[in-house]
Parts: C-alpha cells; structure tokens; sequence
C-alpha cells in the first residue's frame, strides 16, 4: 500500500540519508530508529507529503502522493513533534476540530469516549492549563477515532508519556494493526513486542 | 469541503472570541489613527471633508497589517498548519476559509465602524453609504492578498516588518479605487465606476489568492 522507493533527504547540505526504499502492507508496524538528527523526523514527514524528498518518491496504492494530495491525506493520521493542540480551547474542541477536518465524522459522545480512554478532564478547561503529558494525551487522542483510516504516522508517540498512557496507546496500536492498519512510527526506545519492520537511519551515508 | 471550510472559519471565531484582547486592539489602532488627524491637522472642516476618505482608507490598511502577522504564525507555532496541510479538504478551500475568518474578525468590524468615524471628519450623510460599500468590497481583497503575504514570510525571522513592506504596494490599487471612489461621490459624481472595479478586484483575489495562499503555505512548512 505505501512504498517508498528510492528516497533521498537532504537537509541543510547535509544528505541524511539516499537509495531507502520499502514497502508497508496493511496489517504492519515499521520503527524507525537512528540517533538525534539521523532523519527519523524528515522521513516521517516526506511520507506524509509535508517534505519534497531530494530524490525518489513515495507511493500510496501505486500513484505517487505529489499527485494524490489530499485525496493521501484524508487516509492517513500524522502526529509530529508539536502537539498541534490550540492552547485556547479545550480538549474536546481540540479534538472534534482536529477530526472534521481530517474528513472523520465525529459527535460529540464519541469525542467524550476517546477523551476517556486517554483520562482527560471534560470540563471547560483550556488546553493551555495542560500540562505537557496532559497535551500530548489531548494529541493521541485522535488514534482512538482514527480506526477508519489506514495509515498511522506516529512521530514519537510515546516520548513525555507516563507508563499507562504509553500502554493505552501501545494497546490501541496493537489493535490497529491486527485489524490490518499500517504504521509507520519513530521511536528510540526498543518497543516491549517485536515489531515486524525496523529501518535503521544511523547507518546512513555522513 | 464546505464542511471543512465551515469548521475552520467556526474555529478561528472561536479563537478570536477566546482572545477578545488581539481584536480589539486592531479595531482601537483604527480608530485611534483616524481620531489622531483632526487633532493634528487642525479643524478646518473643509480640509478635513477632503481628507477623510484618503486617512480612513489609509488607517484600514495598517490595521488590517497588524493582525495579519497572526493569520498563519499561531497555526505555525502549535503544529496545526501541519494538520491542516493534511486535512481532507483541498489546501485552497481552507486558505480561503482562514482569509475569511480573518475578514470577519479583522476587516468587518472596520466596515461598520467607519461611518462613525467619518462622523468627526464632518463628512456629508449621503457620503456613508459609499465608504461603508467601499470598505465592505476592499477590506476582503486586504485579508486575500495580505494573507498570500503572511505564508510567504511565515517563520521568517523579522518576518512582520518584511510582509509589510511586501504587502503594502499591493494594497495601492484597493486604496486608490476605494478612496476614489468616496472622493467620486464627494465631488457630486456617481462613484459607480471605481465601486465595481472594487469589486472586480474582489472577484479576481478571491478566485486567484486561496491558491496562491496554499502554494506559499506548502513552501513555508518544508
């Protein structure tokens, strides 16, 4: 379903990595791992169509995402770095924005259910007064309304999580997969199951 | 699509309504900048009578600058432009719903203050209607094009002072036919002219700018 053929990055004169080709059927995990600054991060975002790679492309049911565009995005979840949680509003706003917009239709029971999977307050309390774990437990929320589309890109999921919050979100992707979703995930800790797929960027050309 | 649109403009009235402080102080820029001219110029109500479209026009202009900093540079900072770079709606639909958001919160509240404003410039009553529709058709082409601008400059250092300076050259035609078109009506012409050339800029931004917008949106978030 998605194949990545090819790929170079190149990131301030420097390539981060070139000639990285895979491919990722339905029902399967891939961890990428490497060290600070080995790519993780660029390659996560050329596969979610926000980076051009240097060379190569990318490849969603054979046609490239240059030419899918949003009709690639509305399949796929993509959690990076920054939380993406406005700091105005609350969780549950944050939440059914976040999935309308990324075509999910969501009421606002289903909102409060995921809220408490993930043990966030339903009250008018702005993201804002989160604290930082707290955020980004408001930002994984969406993986549990994000079962319909098939590819999960996870930058560091698990990173300013505490133990149950990171077995809520293991547990979910777990479920994920085994109903034959796809995903893609960064991660530097050695995840407690062995996953099916690890690309390893430090061995990348320097 | 329309849904997505929908919830965007719904999510930044909702911001603003949340940050009532960033709106009002656009809307007070306004109009302490036109109150500041009759104290400076003197009030010669016939100087002021010829001035008043002109320094109206102008004081739209900057205020509508300073909120356009904020257009694209919170969604920038909190990783939401990613997720909207990736929403399920074409990129051009949610540029054109944010450039509206911010119409509403930056732009209509000029409109409907403006012939408060005129008030004080002692300008003739039959002149109101022609601002206030002057205004109405100008001031979205300011949100269009000066949102191009904000993607174009987004996450640049000293960003704000280079989106005017890129920005307030293509202001200059809305400010000559709205102006104009007030100073028209003024001199006991029809104004029809230089209102439906307005809006024939209207028409062409709206149709052009939501893809422009999107083209410097995809180039900022590399």
């Amino acid at each position: 379903m998605l194949e990545a053929a090819e790929l170079e990055c190149a990131r301030g004169g420097r390539v981060l990595f070139r000639a990285l080709s895979f491919a990722l059927r339905g029902g399967e995990l891939l961890r990428l791992a490497g060290p600070n600054g080995s790519g993780k991060t660029s390659l996560l975002r050329i596969l979610c169509g926000l980076l051009a790679p240097a060379g190569g492309e990318v490849r969603w049911q054979g046609t490239p995402i240059r030419r899918l565009r949003e009709d690639y995005a509305k399949q796929l979840v993509y959690i990076g770095h920054a939380p993406a949680v406005k700091d105005d509003l609350t969780a549950a706003e944050n939440l059914a924005i976040t999935c309308r917009l990324a075509g999910l239709a969501v009421s606002s029971r289903t909102v409060q259910h995921a809220l408490d999977r993930f043990g966030l307050p339903h009250d008018r309390v702005p993201a804002r007064r989160l604290s930082q774990g707290q955020r980004r437990r408001a930002a994984l929320a969406r993986l549990a309304l994000s079962e319909p589309l098939p590819l999960w890109l996870l930058d560091e999921p698990f990173a300013a999580l505490d133990a149950s919050a990171i077995g809520l979100v293991e547990a979910l992707i777990d479920a994920y997969v085994a109903r034959g979703g796809s995903v893609v995930f960064t991660s530097h800790q050695e995840p407690k199951r062995g996953t099916a797929q690890v690309i390893d960027l430090s061995g990348a050309p320097a | 699509m329309l849904g997505a649109a929908r919830c965007i403009v719904h999510r930044d009235l909702l911001l603003a309504l949340r940050r009532r402080s960033d709106v009002a102080t656009a809307l007070l820029f306004f109009v302490i900048v036109t109150s500041l001219f009759p104290l400076g110029v003197g009030t010669e109500p016939d100087l002021l009578r010829s001035i008043a479209p002109g320094v109206i026009w102008v004081a739209a202009l900057l205020s509508c600058m300073l909120s356009l900093g904020r257009l694209f540079a919170a969604d920038h900072a909190d990783g939401t432009l990613e997720q909207l770079l990736l929403s399920a709606a074409p990129l051009g639909v949610i540029a054109a719903a944010k450039a509206f958001a911010h119409w509403l919160v930056a732009g209509l509240p000029l409109v409907l203050i403006a012939p408060l404003i005129a008030l004080q410039y002692d300008l003739p009553a039959p002149l109101y209607p022609v601002l206030a529709l002057s205004l109405l058709l100008g001031t979205p082409v300011l949100s269009l094009i000066g949102a191009i601008g904000a993607a174009l400059t987004l996450g640049l250092r000293g960003g704000g002072v280079l989106l005017s300076l890129l920005v307030l050259p293509l202001y200059v035609p809305v400010l000559i036919m709205g102006a104009g078109s007030v100073d028209m009506a003024a001199a006991g012409l029809a104004p029809d002219g230089q209102l439906l050339l307005l809006a024939a800029l209207l028409i062409v931004a709206a149709a052009f700018a939501p893809w422009a917008i999107a083209a410097a949106l995809r180039i900022s978030a590399e």
